[in-house]
């Protein structure tokens, strides 16, 4: 028996009181390319970053080539031949790719020679570069090239990709993991963190199935089936009380309405193509989708808050809306609750502000949304993360909306805070309100759906609020 | 009342301060301490005439500093702004002498508008280039400097051609004097009443709101609040300016009457520290004002009389802004620690 | 008129030696990521630090004194703004008034309320032989006192630097990408800190050139301003030592006109030509199209 390039045995992390990583494992054989699969949440970053030395675990060896490491810094996992492609490059932009390259090295800087190194590798492994280069001009898939050199350059074998096809256009997804393929042979070896089940069927050997921190399938991809692989991500549903479903008449007239609508970032790439859909009055209607799916566009444009890039979006003025970055976009953490009640559209606010109405606006929604505060002048920045998120919602919800659009509302919320935020949402809809739900939590989605929007890779699809259609349909198995 | 206090507070650290520094360097702090304290608030005199007229630009021009970072824009353009307004002022009140009633609250819009369209060009050249305001208002100080220059040298000039300074401004151009026999001019009353104004404006008006949410947290006043935060922040960087050149139309027609080369003794950058101190609170404003005013009234005496250098209070100004800003970081981290964020 | 030309060629690099230490200093405090409008504290210090040395142990005491005031100075900046993590503005103000205040009280308690040591050796031009007698350009370029030579080779030097040496390298990705930088194993906050000192020093120097080299004297608030010059040479020279070089040059020549036109007894609003250089660099800012050039981080407290 070969020794295993990498291997991570009973690994165990925990943040607090959560556990991310619960005796998780992995065996990357030399000469492979093994894919990490697991959903949002599924503990696959996480353990990377513990192989890669950013984090250090609780308990668990990692080795590599068979030698047991313990990792102060990313650095001492680079010189044993580890290298990571972070979904978030790391990259300089207005440096050059050399200079990139050369990054964090010491004494003279040799341009010379660090350019002909790029070009080494160019033509050695087909990543071809110009050293050059300004990083800012690069197209997104020149980048990531370039911090695969990087690893390269630091004499990686093994490469850790962290989803590295969500920010390639097809095309260069497909050549990207053709080269992974070509490239992991011999002593080498790539581990390929993904929630794409294609992906994993394309290229890779191994498969390795988180779930909840743990490892629950690790095995060669010869005659595993799609839907035992979906079963093993997915799992069994958590029981996440669903209530009943929408008691409300569905018939009425949409109160969100896209036609055609498309999102095109400022790179001219596509995040959601031509989109079609209404949302009526008195459903939830719940959005499944794995990270950079293309939902947070979707999200904005049925909440107002972005304009189609070509299509039309019909949205009336008063929609709530509940972002996942509650301290960025919701809130002002300096300044007290009532100022944070009038801080919504406070675009339209005229002439004087009718603060003592508002401090008992602020004492009424405390009260009905159970925040846990001193009063109405406390700033926002003293209440802890589920008090803060039932006053965002219960200020959303405060002036009679027709429509709300909420984000990833219960992340980092306690059970009981988590168990309150839902049955506001079931209350609003049950009071007539359209409802849009996005949670990374699949069974979140599901338990509270009346149906259903998938996005996967900017491609929006409706369908009821099965578990197994979805799961499939956001991991994109066909 | 919390701003009593604060100042309260801040005039015992300055003494304290200067005492020490008085002390370290061999000099006599009894005599030194007793001159400031004369000529600060020794008389009637001394507070109207030295204090409260020293305080006047730099409360206006800290009302200016204030609004302009409570909209998260750094304007530092504040003497520059200051002095176009008094040109503009000066040049207006010697080329219509008649203007009679008119002629003061003429001069004082005059004032504000050179002020505001001089932070203008910075507003728009970060609202459209994306220019560093902090770079842009720096350098629009130093050509408001050298255009002020050339004015007192050239247009301006005095009829004799002899001094870099206008002629003197007719008596109707000049701010009414608020106590008789006092240099106290009316333009302290319109200070304090801007800080009220602006108080207000902060606390109970939509518009004030609005600013203060695009400097607090910009992502949240577009998101939550569907604010044009950039419109806002131009308002007012432009209405900032606006007072920046107020201060200068009061200071020429209420204590020089007559445009000078050197008129501001760095008012503006002043200006920055009294904002600070005030923690960006108008009516802290009126009170950091009076105490700058205060030690530098008091400084000229020092040095006159105890023969004390009164540049010795920018050490006490400069270290009561680091004392400031040091707080600040540290209540800041203490409630980040104690929410566990 | 070629006397004329070779004293406007003269005052033109004289006027520019402080200017271009100053700014060549602010220039890699810059590309760190900072802005130091402290810098003028630096200079003021340092000449205070050059007057009180060289008056007790001679102008080489005077230079190092200089350095090591303008670092003092930059160290009060750098553990407020990098330490702390406070706003960089705020800071500098702070740090630029405090040692305008301290300086003008020292020199008083040195030299008592008479001041003026009139005595203060000075450094005297050094003539290279043979190029300081070449016609018009000889004595602007070989006939000046060491510091210009410093600040001469200061500009490759700095340019080497930061474009050949891995530390550079570090240096520049501070300032464009800190979070890059940190993930490459960078100690940002270290960088950063070294850059100010270093700033501070070079800025320190200014301040003795202007007192070694060219005053022979203190004055209180003698720095005239140059701190805030030198920021805007940075940015005239878009953060290249080259540019900053140049710039430095026009800001030079802008003030040294003013005194050809004095002395031809020419009456010129020479004003307008001093201003001229500001309004060059706001123009170019704007030409620029947003923020070109200028380090992506810039005076953003890092966060770690």
């Amino acid at each position: 028996m070969t020794v295993a390039a990498l291997a991570l045995e009973g690994i165990t992390k925990r943040f607090g009181a959560v556990t991310a990583l619960d005796d998780a494992s992995l065996t990357v054989r030399a000469g492979t390319v093994h894919a990490l699969l697991g959903e949002n949440g599924a503990g696959k970053s996480t353990l990377m970053r513990v192989a890669f030395g950013m984090l250090a675990p609780d308990r668990g060896t990692v080795r590599v080539a068979g030698t047991a490491h313990t990792f102060a810094t990313a650095r001492g996992a680079i010189d044993t031949g580890l290298g990571m492609v972070h979904q978030h490059f790391s990259l300089v932009p207005a440096l050059t790719v050399a200079e990139n390259v050369a990054l964090g090295g010491r004494g003279r800087f040799d341009r010379a020679a660090v350019a002909a190194s790029v070009r080494d590798i160019g033509a050695e492994t087909g990543l071809l570069l110009d050293p050059d280069a300004r990083v800012a001009t690069l197209p997104v898939s020149a980048q990531q090239r370039l911090e695969i050199v990087k690893a390269l350059s630091r004499k990686a074998r093994v490469l850790i990709l962290d989803e590295p096809t969500a920010v390639l256009a097809p095309d260069e997804a497909r050549e990207l993991l053709a080269w992974v393929k070509r490239w992991a042979v011999g002593e080498r070896a790539a581990v390929l963190i993904t929630h794409h089940l294609a992906d994993a069927f394309a290229v890779a050997d191994d498969v390795t199935v988180l779930r909840r921190g743990r490892t629950v399938l690790a095995r060669g991809v010869d005659g595993l089936t799609e839907s035992a692989l979906v079963q093993a991500m997915l799992g069994e549903a958590l029981t996440v009380a669903s209530g009943a479903p929408s008691a409300h008449d569905r018939t009425g007239a949409p109160v969100l309405a896209l036609d055609r609508a498309t999102v095109v970032d400022e790179r001219g790439i596509e995040r959601l193509a031509p989109t079609t859909c209404e949302i009526t009055a008195g459903e939830i209607v719940g959005v499944a989708a794995v990270e950079g799916a293309g939902q947070a566009e979707l999200l904005r444009l049925l909440a107002g808050r972005l304009r189609p890039s070509s299509g039309r979006a019909t949205v009336p003025l008063s929609v709530g809306f509940v972002p996942a970055d509650r301290h960025r976009d919701a809130v002002v953490l300096d300044m007290p609750l009532v100022e944070n009640l009038a801080l919504k559209d406070a675009a339209q606010a005229r002439s004087w502000m009718p603060w003592p109405a508002l401090r008992s606006e602020t004492d009424a929604l405390m009260s009905r949304f159970d925040v846990r505060a001193n009063g109405p002048t406390t700033p926002m920045r003293a209440l802890s993360g589920g008090n803060q998120q039932k006053f965002v919602l219960g200020r959303e919800l405060a002036e009679g909306p027709v429509a709300l659009v909420v984000e990833n509302p219960t992340r980092g919320l306690d059970i009981r805070a988590t168990e309150e935020v839902r049955s506001r949402l079931r209350a609003a809809r049950d009071a007539g309100l359209a409802v849009v739900l996005y949670s990374e939590d699949l069974d979140e989605v599901l338990a509270l759906a009346d149906r259903v929007l998938v996005v996967h890779a900017g491609q929006v699809q409706a369908m009821p609020p099965d578990r197994t259609r979805v799961g499939r349909a956001m991991l994109g198995a066909s | 009342m919390r701003s009593v206090a604060l100042v309260l507070a801040l005039t015992a650290i300055a003494v304290a301060l200067l005492a020490l520094i008085l002390g370290a360097s061999g000099m006599d702090v009894g005599r030194a301490l007793l001159a400031l304290s004369r000529g600060a608030a020794g008389s009637w005199d001394a507070v109207l005439s030295g204090t409260l007229v020293r305080a006047t630009p730099l409360l206006i021009t800290g009302l200016a500093i204030t609004l302009a970072f409570r909209a998260g824009v750094l304007n530092i353009g504040a003497e520059g702004q200051l002095l176009m307004g008094a040109a503009a002022a000066a040049a207006v009140g010697l080329a219509w002498p008649g203007l009679g009633l008119l002629a003061v609250p003429t001069l004082l819009v005059i004032g504000a508008i050179a002020g505001g369209a001089w932070a203008a060009i910075a507003a728009v050249l970060r609202l459209r280039f994306g220019v560093l305001e902090v770079i842009s208002t720096l350098m629009l100080n130093f050509v408001a400097q050298y255009l002020l220059s050339w004015l007192v040298r050239g247009p301006l000039q005095e009829p004799q051609h002899i001094y870099p300074q206008s002629a003197s401004l007719a008596e109707s151009a000049r701010l009414a004097t608020l106590v008789p026999g006092t240099r106290l001019h009316a333009g302290f009353l319109l200070g304090v009443l801007l800080a009220g104004m602006l108080a207000i404006v902060f606390a109970r008006t939509a518009a004030g709101f609005r600013v203060r949410l695009v400097g607090a947290n910009p992502a949240a006043a577009i998101s939550a609040g569907r604010i044009d935060a950039a419109r806002v922040a131009f308002g007012a960087f432009v209405l900032s300016g606006a007072l920046a050149g107020l201060a200068g139309a009061v200071e020429v027609s209420g204590v020089t009457f007559a445009l000078y080369e050197n008129l501001s003794p760095g008012y503006g950058f002043s200006a920055i520290a009294v904002a600070l101190l005030a923690r960006l609170h108008p009516a802290g404003v009126v009170g950091t004002a009076t105490l700058f005013g205060a030690l530098e009234a008091g400084a000229v005496a020092m040095q006159r009389d105890a023969g004390v250098p009164s540049v010795v209070v920018s050490v006490v100004e400069a270290v009561l802004i680091l004392l400031v800003v040091a707080a600040e970081q540290w209540r800041t981290r203490r409630v980040a620690a104690q929410v566990g964020a | 008129m070629a006397d004329a030309v070779a004293a406007f060629l003269e005052g033109t690099v004289r006027t520019a030696t402080p200017l271009a230490l100053a700014a060549l200093g602010e220039a890699i405090v810059e590309r760190s990521g900072v802005i130091n409008i402290g810098l003028e504290g630096s200079i003021i210090a340092g000449a205070l630090g050059a007057v009180v040395a060289a008056n007790a142990a001679g102008t080489g005491a005077g230079l190092a004194a200089a350095l090591v005031a303008g670092a003092a100075v930059a160290a009060v900046f750098a553990l407020f703004a990098v330490r702390l993590k406070a706003d960089q503005i705020i800071t500098g103000t702070a740090v630029t008034l405090l040692a305008l205040g301290l300086t003008g009280t020292l020199y008083r308690t040195v030299f008592g309320a008479g001041g003026a040591a009139l005595g203060t050796p000075t450094i005297g031009p050094l003539a290279i032989p043979g190029l300081a007698a070449l016609p018009v350009v000889g004595v602007a370029l070989f006939a000046q006192p060491l510091t210009t030579y410093l600040a001469i080779a200061l500009v490759p030097a700095t340019w080497w630097w930061l474009e050949r040496t891995h530390a550079g390298l570090a240096l520049r990705a501070c300032g464009e990408n800190p979070a890059a930088a940190l993930a490459a194993g960078i100690g940002v906050a270290r960088v950063q800190a070294a850059a100010i000192l270093f700033g501070g020093a070079l800025g320190g120097i200014a301040g003795g050139t202007l007192v070694l080299a060219q005053a022979g004297t203190f004055v209180e608030g003698m720095s005239a301003g140059r701190g805030f010059i030198a920021i805007a040479i940075v940015v005239l020279g878009r953060w290249q030592p080259i540019g900053v070089g140049v710039a430095a040059l026009l800001f030079g020549a802008a003030s040294a006109l003013q005194f050809a036109f004095q002395g031809m007894g020419w009456q010129l609003p020479y004003q307008l030509f001093l201003a001229t250089p500001y309004v060059l660099t706001l123009v170019a800012l704007a030409a620029a199209r947003s923020r070109f050039a200028a380090p992506a981080a810039l005076g953003k407290p890092v966060e770690s």
